[in-house]
């Protein structure tokens, strides 16, 4: 973007005022565990001593207002709840486009994670399809959940409604 | 309890670029609209509550702070709510509850945004650590949970775009709306590109600028307003966790206990029968279904029948957004309070060409975050 | 106008400091805490309020994961302002006022250490004609400090006292941040930070949580030996340009304390949110608090600063006075906006 010059005797109407601000952010406690194991090729989820239920990743309980310990492993397989596929570029866009972008519901968990399906054309994506992590190589791993490139199918046959149909 | 009344109405023309005007220029014309309608200046007004959507949208941090003189705020108290897609509504609560407990004699309460100041978009999917930018923006959000919606109640394919016609439609009626398309047609809708499937780009809200100004008064005030007031019968929020184990995100319970304890309030058992209008945010077209359900108009799964069989139509038994709702004019910030306010405009008889015939009860609906906050009133020609 | 009584009968806050937790975590257990202090159930909690703002971890909805945090389930009626949690507390003040619900929680969360902080409060500036030139907070306040200086309203001495006395103060409390016994002479043998202002003056930039619980009535006096009821709350705003106000004054602040009623009896204790030493005296100024007055028993924000909690903080700080018994009559102030635009004041008292 380039400064605007108003010709004499025009009004002024835009003005560009560029504001820069960095931010360190800390990952947390909760999510510093999660991180580390995702550089090590493993998901960790936490179940809420309350209501049992199991969160990936672990936090604190949003119906029952308690901590929880992130201690359970969870398998880098699930089922596409449900998806949407963009064709919309947007600004720090990083994917190709068209792209699909899914509620995934890892087996063992209780809460979906969003992440990319990829290894299918974007017009077969569809709800109730079993997929797993595509972990990038050891080496390019980080503390990000960008170390799993996407989640491509399993070729196992679709989840049946009934067996999902709570996590929409 | 006090009662509260709305005595004036105000918004600015809405558009993509309203570069005539600043902020202060925006807000003012919002402002000093409401206080027409209401016979007042701003001399007149007690306390001023504002509100509106994240501060990323113009890069101005908390900027109530600089409007304090620009809104006739000096010497006044001056609130600033936040609450995601719902402020609007929210800020007018906030507001109609001063009045209400008896703390001040008329407020005045704006809602804004002012999208081309910044980028949306960006605004909604920052570059942040831990997690890929995957979600391209709202619609991303939004469409997985239509797309469950849809194959939970077998909708046909079409629901949202007889929504997006309609919508245009009623906003061809209203003056002030962003979006005038008086060639809109479904075909037109369903040729538009799909950009996250099953959401249409004529499917979706615009991007605007624009805002909205309500003056809301006690009895005593309302007695010397020059025109008919719109009473406050019942205001409702709920809030609920974004995500959770079980959670039903097409249906959410947020919403239905708003509903519920809305109903309870104005004394309202089939509200489908006793409201007369609705203006209820619908950012994409497919929430008008869905948001029928969710508020108890039609049973669960059936909402799409209303759109299919032309209730929600002005001209309808249940019209929903007379005015062109948001998705023909979405000053994010403003288009909560812009439901609250077109509402009251209906009660009062001063809707214009998309008036309600005899409407005297009416409803004004905003929700925000994923699908988690809600805030709505109802507003009648009647005291309460 | 007649009240509703509504007391504050719970209060908890994190150990100010800069910390690795995220906002969620530095929370949940501080509301968890106040809750149990207050010995309300979470299910007769009519209304939740809260104060945040989402440039300080430059990111929007900051608010909406927090609320993922705290147990919204059931759904609850809840509200939040882009705004020091103090302006949450009025809110949640005013619902109570109704008379339908009987108890509101309120909290605050700011984490200031993820930025820059005085360049992140230039957003916070007029965006046409002052942001552009970038003044950061710490420059704003001491154009203010020079105004005081310049019209004689207080030394470079009197605000190294200030200093001395809030930071040696912050050693009884174990939830203050920056504390410790200093020397003003000493102290005014350090170089300025920016002139007039000196690293004393100067708050530190402290992450933090806070919880309050509001009771009104029969409820307080039930749950509660000493509520600290709220006789008077009012806040105002004054103009944002600088060049339209004399900065040595804050009429907004004397205003909202007559209308609160703070002349109408003697104050023991007085929480001011003063982050820099110079503005204690303005704010001792506006409401008329002597030297009998005990101000800033916690540090004040001198001790620890978490934006959008600090305010919070001076009512709950002030509150806790009379819960333990410690003082009958508290006045507790707080701020928003470069050099003190808008002001609250909350007048407590014991019964």
């Amino acid at each position: 973007m380039s400064e605007p010059k108003p010709k004499q005797d025009e009004p002024i109407k835009r003005m560009l005022a560029p504001v820069r601000l960095e931010f360190t952010v800390s990952a947390g406690r909760d999510k510093t565990a999660f991180l580390g194991a995702i550089i090590e090729g493993r998901i960790l989820g936490g179940r809420c001593p309350s209501c049992r239920k199991v969160y990936v990743p672990p936090r604190g309980c949003p119906t029952c207002g308690v901590e929880m310990v992130g201690d359970i492993p969870i398998s880098d397989h699930g089922v596409v709840t449900t998806f949407c596929t963009v064709s919309i570029p947007f600004e720090g866009q990083t994917m190709k486009l068209p792209y699909v972008y899914a509620s995934i519901v890892l087996d063992g968990a209780d809460v979906p994670i969003f992440h990319l399906v990829d290894g299918i054309d974007a017009k077969d994506a569809r709800m109730g399809l079993r997929v797993r992590a595509d972990w990038r190589p050891p080496a390019e791993r980080k503390p990000t959940m960008e170390s799993i490139r996407a989640f491509v199918p399993t070729g196992e046959p679709d989840a049946a409604f009934d067996t999902y149909k709570e996590h929409l | 309890m006090e009662r509260c009344a709305v005595i004036g109405v105000g918004q600015t023309k809405h558009a993509a670029k309203r570069d005539d005007l600043s902020m202060i220029g925006l807000v003012r014309e919002a402002a000093t609209r409401a206080l027409e309608d209401a016979g007042l200046t701003f001399r007149d007004i007690d306390a001023v509550v504002i509100g509106k959507a994240p501060d990323m949208f113009e890069g101005v941090m908390m900027p109530e702070l600089f409007l304090a003189e620009a809104l006739g705020a000096v010497g006044k108290p001056m609130m600033r709510v936040h609450t995601a897609g719902s402020v609007g509504g929210s800020t007018a609560i906030v507001a109609a509850h001063l009045v209400s407990a008896g703390i001040h004699q008329r407020v005045l309460t704006v809602a804004y945004e002012k999208q081309s100041e910044s980028d949306a978009m960006w605004a909604l999917s920052p570059k942040y650590p831990f997690q890929p930018p995957l979600m391209a923006g709202a619609g991303g959000y939004f469409a997985p949970l239509i797309r469950a919606y849809i194959r939970r109640s077998n909708a046909p394919n079409d629901v949202g775009v007889r929504v997006a016609v309609k919508d245009r439609l009623n906003a061809l009626k209203n003056p002030y709306a962003h979006l005038k398309m008086p060639e809109i047609s479904a075909a037109q809708v369903e040729a538009s590109p799909m950009l996250w499937d099953p959401i249409r780009y004529l499917e979706t809200c615009p991007s605007s600028d624009g805002a909205c100004a309500m003056v809301l008064s006690s009895e005593t005030a309302a007695r010397s307003a020059p025109h008919r007031p719109a009473w406050v019968h019942a205001t409702a929020t709920r809030s609920e966790p974004n995500l959770f184990a079980g959670r039903d995100q097409v249906n959410p319970r947020a919403g239905r206990d708003c509903a519920a304890a809305l109903y309870k309030q104005a004394g309202i058992t089939d509200p489908r029968k006793q409201l007369d209008a609705a203006e209820i945010y619908v950012p994409f077209s497919w929430f008008e279904p869905m948001w029928m359900e969710n508020l108890g108009f039609a049973p669960e799964g059936e909402g799409w029948k209303m759109t299919l069989e032309g209730a929600t139509a002005l001209g309808g038994d249940m019209p929903i957004n007379p005015s062109g709702g948001v998705m023909s004019s979405n000053p994010i910030g403003a288009s909560g309070m812009l439901r609250f306010a077109e509402a009251a405009l209906q009660v009062r008889g001063q809707a214009g060409e998309h008036q309600v015939e005899g409407a005297k009860l009416a409803m004004g609906h905003a929700y925000g975050g994923g699908s988690q906050f809600f805030a709505m009133w109802i507003v009648g020609d009647a005291r309460p | 106008m007649a009240t509703r009584e509504i007391a504050v009968v719970s209060f908890a806050q994190t150990n100010s400091r800069r910390n690795e937790l995220d906002e969620t975590e530095m929370l949940l257990p501080v509301i968890t805490e106040a809750v149990k202090r207050s010995g309300i159930a979470r299910s007769d909690i009519g209304f939740t309020c809260s104060g945040s703002c989402d440039y300080l971890g430059g990111r929007p909805f900051s608010f909406v994961m927090v609320i993922d945090a705290i147990g919204a389930w059931p759904p609850i009626e809840e509200s939040h302002v882009e705004m020091d949690g103090a302006f949450a507390l009025y809110e949640a003040w005013v619902r109570l006022q109704h008379g339908d619900i009987d108890a509101a929680l309120v909290y605050a969360f700011g984490k200031s250490s993820q930025g820059d902080l005085p360049d992140v409060m230039v957003t916070q500036l007029d965006p046409y004609y002052v942001a552009p030139l970038w003044p950061d907070s710490i420059s704003l306040a001491a154009l203010q400090a020079r105004a005081m200086l310049d019209e004689k309203r207080c030394t470079e001495l009197e605000m190294a006292e200030i200093a001395v006395r809030n930071r040696k103060s912050a050693k009884a409390n174990p939830h203050a941040h920056l504390k410790g016994d200093h020397l003003a002479a000493n102290l005014l043998g350090e170089p300025y930070a920016v002139a007039p202002l000196r690293r004393h003056d100067c708050p530190p930039i402290t992450d933090g949580a806070t919880a309050i619980v509001l009771a009104a009535g029969d409820l307080a006096r039930k749950v509660c030996k000493r509520p600290a009821f709220i006789r008077g709350i009012d806040h105002r705003i004054e103009p944002h340009a600088l060049g339209l106000r004399d900065l040595t004054r804050s009429p907004s602040t004397k205003l909202a304390g007559e209308r609160a009623g703070v002349g109408k009896g003697k104050i023991d204790v007085a929480e001011l949110h003063a982050p820099f030493t110079h503005q204690e005296v303005i704010l001792r100024d506006a409401l008329g608090l002597g030297a009998e007055v005990d101000v800033n028993p916690s540090g004040g924000a001198l001790g620890a600063n978490p934006m959008m909690v600090a305010g919070l903080n001076r009512i709950g700080e002030a509150a806790q006075r009379i819960l333990d018994g410690k003082a009958n009559r508290v006045l507790a102030h707080a701020t928003s906006g470069p050099c003190l635009q808008q002001n609250l004041v909350c007048v407590l008292e014991a019964e």
